[in-house]
């Protein structure tokens, strides 16, 4: 059983406050949505808690299974079970999928062709065409693509909790199948707890999740049930004002 | 720039030169054409001047630290050890060897079928029109004469016309005397529409050295010749390099250059494609760590009709380690429908690294297609962040994009196994670094 807790989190760029004390908790098995409008800092949010560049905090914490996630480079944020699938996932050039997941896998002792064995199996059930595995890394794929190979990525490096920033962003409705479809088994059969961010309910139909956020300006305004994702969709975010208490 | 004074170049008479004077050059043995080549070259030498780094084509070198009288030539005495057996390791299939040792080719092999059919491997001290097969493309400037002065002797290669040669042409080049000057030759002559690929591949022991290797290019009409130099000196070698090449008609040269060692390295390349619808390529990839300097100089002439270049250099700079690239695009009057490209990329891993990048132009005709782009940069933060938030450990992550950046390079060169083996040694060299067990 994992958890992973985010307290009172205050972070923003270059001197400015984007997030203004976040809290929320997600666990194995577990799918918390988190929606809001553009700029409400969802992204921010993600990228806080994988440690990316660019990114100061101000105040907070955020632990996964007790342990400070806050003091640690992103890598071992990763090799402590915590995975994010990008909203815009980066181009790098020269660099095979096959070689990121083999020397991802290595500090785990696992070897390359066991690593590689994984992936084209992934790549099967994710819908990703092998001659992609051997490609540099997003570099020219679509949107679609992209976002399948990140789901491919995360059901290869199996971690505790995921957080999917707008996954479904871009999907056909056979990827988005497919991409659901694959987060939802790895939910109910490993215990993956995932934070979803999206904007459609299309996805949470598929995911089913157990709390939705709703985050506005840098805080967590209103949290429920599915239905309130339902609802956001028909009614939007004006009703749901900075400040409003959170249900 | 009226009134600026002259630039202070170094009048090699005034270096008072005692090790590379014309009496030295003749104590170098060999027939009476090559005694009289060394003579002259050693004469135009000693009443030449040293360049210096305000010369634009020196300019951020290190030419100025170079003491010429701290070495002597190496004159391949016979009491020189042999170089070590396991280089030839390295070079697999082939359809020739050459081992040449301190400049001096000692051990020559070749594939008995091809050079029944005309395919020559020789020094060119052993052949009798060896005089006409140095010097085929202009090389001219104080290195090249001092090359010619000092040459112990020169390698060879003959392709005759419409010969494919299969397997690569390996020349294994090794230095191993302390304090040594080393003057190397290579020339390929590659004959009409032949098909040929030369390896050269140049080491040495830990030893301070000089080295100053040409190597002629001519490819003939409709040849199609793949040239690649492999440069992994010790650290305490300065070199002074200079290839040049002429692309004759419709002929493609592929040449590309892989620069791990020295002290300081330089390589001047010179491409002149001076038929109609030739093309070349240039393309090199250096790494350089510790506190070496790799500089690259290169001219893509184009002299004729129709010629195409296109030059993909990139290199990546470490720990207090610099880098030179410095290119220059010309295109003559008579160059019509000419397409020439010009790319330098470089990576900076250190803070106290540090690369220069300066592309030109000069163009002198209207219907071109040119264009050239340089950058100089660390390792992007956002892909660095994206391996690393799949769990790859830092020092991991840097290497696999660094092998990433040089793969479009290194994905061009010839197939052979001493290209398999480049891989590895830059994954060795990068793996050093990380973990701090690098040079100094
Ligand atoms: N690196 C950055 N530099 C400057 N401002 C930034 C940076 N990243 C985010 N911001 C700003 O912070 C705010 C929140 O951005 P964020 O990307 O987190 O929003 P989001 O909720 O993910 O939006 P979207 O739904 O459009 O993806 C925006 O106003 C954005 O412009
Ligand atoms: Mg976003």
């Amino acid at each position: 059983m994992s958890e992973l807790v985010v307290t009172g989190l205050r972070a923003g760029v270059e001197g400015k406050e984007i997030l203004r004390g976040v809290d929320l908790t997600v666990s194995s098995g577990q799918v918390h949505a988190v929606m809001g409008p553009n700029g409400s800092g969802k992204s921010t949010l993600a990228h806080v808690i994988m440690g990316g560049p660019g990114y100061e905090v101000y105040g907070g914490s955020v632990t996964l299974d007790g342990v400070e996630l806050l003091e640690m480079p992103t890598w071992q944020r990763a090799q402590a079970g915590l995975f994010l699938a990008m909203q815009y996932p980066t181009e790098v050039p020269g660099v095979s999928l096959d070689d990121a997941m083999a020397a991802a896998l290595a500090p785990q002792g696992r070897a390359p062709a066991e690593v590689a064995g994984l992936v084209a199996a992934e790549a099967v059930r994710v819908g990703v065409s092998p001659a992609l595995l051997a490609r540099p890394l997003n570099v020219d794929l679509s949107g679609g693509e992209k976002k399948r190979n990140e789901t491919l990525q995360l059901a290869v490096l199996a971690p505790k909790i995921a957080v999917l920033d707008e996954i479904d962003s871009g999907l056909d409705v056979d990827a988005l199948k497919a991409v659901s479809q694959r987060v939802e088994l790895i939910t109910n059969e490993v215990g993956l707890g995932v934070l979803v961010i999206t904007h459609y309910s299309r996805l949470l139909r598929e995911l089913r999740p157990d709390v939705v956020s709703v985050l506005r300006k840098g805080r967590i305004v209103a949290s429920g049930g599915p239905e309130l994702a339902e609802e956001l969709e028909s009614t939007g975010y004006a009703g749901y004002d900075e400040g409003s208490p959170a249900a | 720039m009226a009134g600026r004074p002259a630039p202070a170049a170094r009048a090699t008479k005034d270096l008072f030169l005692t090790t590379f004077t014309p009496d030295a050059a003749a104590t170098l043995g060999g027939p009476d054409w090559f005694r009289a080549r060394r003579l002259a070259a050693a004469e135009r030498f000693s009443a030449g001047s040293l360049p210096d780094a305000t010369e634009e084509i020196w300019r951020y070198s290190r030419i100025s630290e170079l003491d010429l009288d701290a070495y002597r030539p190496a004159l391949g005495a016979p009491d020189e050890a042999a170089p070590p057996g396991s280089l030839t390791e390295v070079t697999g299939e082939r359809a020739a060897l050459v081992v040449v040792h301190n400049g001096r080719p000692t051990r020559i092999e070749v594939d008995p079928a091809l050079a029944a059919k005309g395919l020559v491997v020789a020094d060119a001290g052993d052949l009798p029109d060896g005089d006409d097969m140095l010097g085929l493309t202009p090389v001219a400037d104080a290195f090249t004469e001092l090359n010619t002065a000092f040459l112990p002797g020169a390698t060879v290669v003959r392709i005759p016309r419409g010969m494919v040669v299969e397997q690569p042409i390996v020349i294994v080049h090794h230095l191993d005397g302390d304090g040594i000057a080393s003057f190397a030759r290579t020339v390929v002559v590659a004959g009409e529409n032949s098909d040929a690929t030369v390896i050269e591949h140049q080491s040495s022991s830990d030893v301070v050295a000089f080295s100053d290797p040409v190597v002629e290019l001519d490819v003939g009409d409709a040849a199609r010749l793949r040239y690649l130099n492999v440069q992994d000196l010790g650290p305490r070698v300065f070199q002074v390099g200079y290839q040049s090449s002429r692309v004759g008609r419709d002929a493609t040269l592929q040449s590309s250059v892989v620069a791990l060692g020295g002290d300081y390295a330089r390589v001047r390349t010179d491409s002149r494609i001076d038929g109609k619808g030739g093309t070349s390529y240039l393309t090199a990839v250096y790494f350089a760590d510790g506190s070496r300097m790799h500089d690259f100089r290169t001219i893509q002439d184009h002299i004729a009709p129709k010629t195409t270049s296109d030059l993909l250099f990139k290199g990546a700079v470490s720990d207090t380690a610099r880098s030179v690239y410095s290119g220059l695009i010309r295109i003559g009057k008579e160059a019509r429908g000419t397409n020439a490209f010009q790319t330098n990329r470089n990576l900076v891993l250190s803070e106290g690294a540090g690369a220069e990048s300066v592309p030109n132009l000069e163009i002198e005709t209207n219907d071109v297609i040119c264009s050239h782009a340089s950058a100089v940069g660390p390792i992007d933060d956002e892909q660095r962040y994206y391996l690393e938030s799949r769990g790859i450990p830092p020092e991991v992550a840097e290497r696999l994009i660094v092998l990433g950046f040089f793969g479009e390079v290194l994905d061009r060169l010839p197939a052979s196994d001493a290209v398999t083996g480049l891989r590895a040694a830059l994954v060795r060299r990068l793996a050093e670094r990380a973990s701090g067990a690098g040079p100094a």
